[in-house]
């Protein structure tokens, strides 16, 4: 094996290994927003891993360009995702407050709420 | 590519795969559900790109431009709805509740009418959006 | 006239748009980038969408360091976050923590929030325009340096972001030293 397949075989079996984590973090952690810190996390570096594994075997710059462009819109689309996903399970209390060390937005949100209601 | 790396990479993907599936069942909410079939979505990248990797198909590679594109939409389109949703989620309702949730909204629709011609000074509500977010 | 003046202006996007699509046929030839160039102004023309306001002035420097501390953090954090993920019998301490920006700019809010949101250990779960407050989940408090660190490493992305693309009028209003300073300090420091 050339160094070339060698440094793929490394960042495919990186990438996986990553994945699998994340599976078991999703499958372990007791709250909504710890899953998704588990879950849609590793798609960012497990997924520039398996990308750029993908683009040392294969080795064409045609299909590295395309690989790159499937790493920018992931991390285009990503965060989008993780802030809605966040935000509905906040607002409809899927957090568990008994885990949070502090948890200022609450602090916030009643603070904003008994300003109104007089006025 | 070796076959021994194709394997045991495949092996954890699967492992991966199965635990998440697990999480999906188990639940509780529809969002765990879509975040565990957002990681779903993220292992069958990494096998798709293994598989291209191992037979040289460079075709699949725009499969995964359209998932890297398109996979975000699920999870947003089920977090845009569960925002809205009522706390006992993941039940259909029956017909009668169905009747019964509309009437009820429609007349805090009118009630909300009633309000806003009865002039209430809307610029105060515009200084505080705090107060949408409950 | 005035149709035109606007698609004009958007010439950003419209280069965006016609590098993806060569970027999708994967070779470059005129006329790729000709097709490009025409559907992404006709995109432009028919999906019109509200504009960004974007005056800012970006910096090569900064944008280096923006994105290579940007990898470096992903890295450190996938891995704090695996570690916990593989630590059997014990559960992440997590905190909501309020983080007021310093700038006033939709756009550096909404890229602050993006690689804040990117980097594992850390979720956006409200962001307030209108104070330029970002409310962040954080997935481990003691991984983080305590909540005051947590918040201090916000701060440092959109400190960065600043520097990386925000106008020199920006960078005194947020109450930082300008660009020309911080170089100075580098090379001294590097000089000692």
């Amino acid at each position: 094996m050339s160094v070339v397949e060698w440094v793929a075989s490394a960042c495919f079996l990186l990438g996986c290994a990553l994945t699998l984590v994340a599976a078991i973090g999703i499958l372990r952690f007791p709250d909504l927003l710890a899953r998704m810190h588990a879950g849609t996390k590793p798609q960012v570096l497990g997924l520039v891993l398996s990308m750029t594994g993908l683009g040392l075997s294969i080795g064409s710059s045609q299909v590295a360009w395309k690989l790159i462009l499937v790493i920018v819109f992931q991390f285009m689309t990503a965060p989008v995702s993780a802030h809605m996903v966040g935000r509905a399970g906040y607002r409809t209390g899927k957090v568990r407050e008994d885990l949070l060390e502090v948890d200022e937005l609450t602090e916030d949100l009643e603070r904003a709420k008994a300003d109104e209601t007089p006025g | 590519m070796s076959p021994v790396v194709m394997w045991a990479g495949g092996a954890m993907l699967a492992v991966a795969a199965l635990l998440i599936v697990a999480r999906i069942e188990r639940g509780p909410s529809m969002l765990d559900r879509a975040i565990a079939l957002d990681a779903l979505v993220a292992s069958l990248m990494g096998g798709l790109a293994m598989w291209s990797a191992a037979t040289g198909r460079s075709d699949l590679v725009n499969v995964l431009v359209v998932l890297a594109l398109v996979g975000f939409i699920g999870s947003v389109t089920l977090a845009r709805f569960v925002a809205v949703e009522p706390e006992d989620e993941g039940r259909i309702l029956t017909p009668e509740e169905v009747r019964i949730h509309d009437a009820r909204l429609r007349e805090a629709l009118e009630r909300e009418r009633d309000r806003s011609a009865a002039g209430r000074d809307s610029a105060a509500q515009r200084a505080h959006p705090e107060g949408e977010q409950q | 006239m005035a149709e035109r003046v606007r698609l004009w202006t958007r010439w950003p996007m419209i280069v965006w748009l016609a590098a993806t699509w060569v970027l999708l046929w994967g070779d470059l030839t005129l006329a790729n980038v000709l097709a490009g160039l025409v559907l992404g102004a006709l995109v432009m023309v028919l999906l019109p969408m509200p504009r960004v306001g974007f005056d800012g002035r970006p910096w090569l420097p900064g944008i280096v360091v923006l994105v290579v501390r940007f990898f470096v953090d992903v890295i450190m954090a996938s891995v704090q976050v695996a570690k916990k993920a593989l630590a059997f019998g014990q559960h992440p301490r997590a905190a909501v923590i309020r983080v007021r920006l310093r700038s006033h700019s939709d756009l550096l809010l909404t890229i602050t929030a993006q690689l804040c949101s990117l980097v594992p250990g850390s979720i956006i779960v409200e962001a307030h325009r209108l104070s330029g407050t970002l409310y962040v989940h954080v997935f481990d408090v003691d991984d983080a340096g305590g909540i005051d660190g947590a918040r201090a490493h916000a701060l440092e992305i959109e400190r960065r972001v600043i520097y990386a693309l925000a106008t020199d009028e920006e960078i005194a209003e947020a109450g930082l030293p300008p660009r020309r300073r911080l170089l100075r300090r580098r090379s001294q420091e590097v000089s000692a």
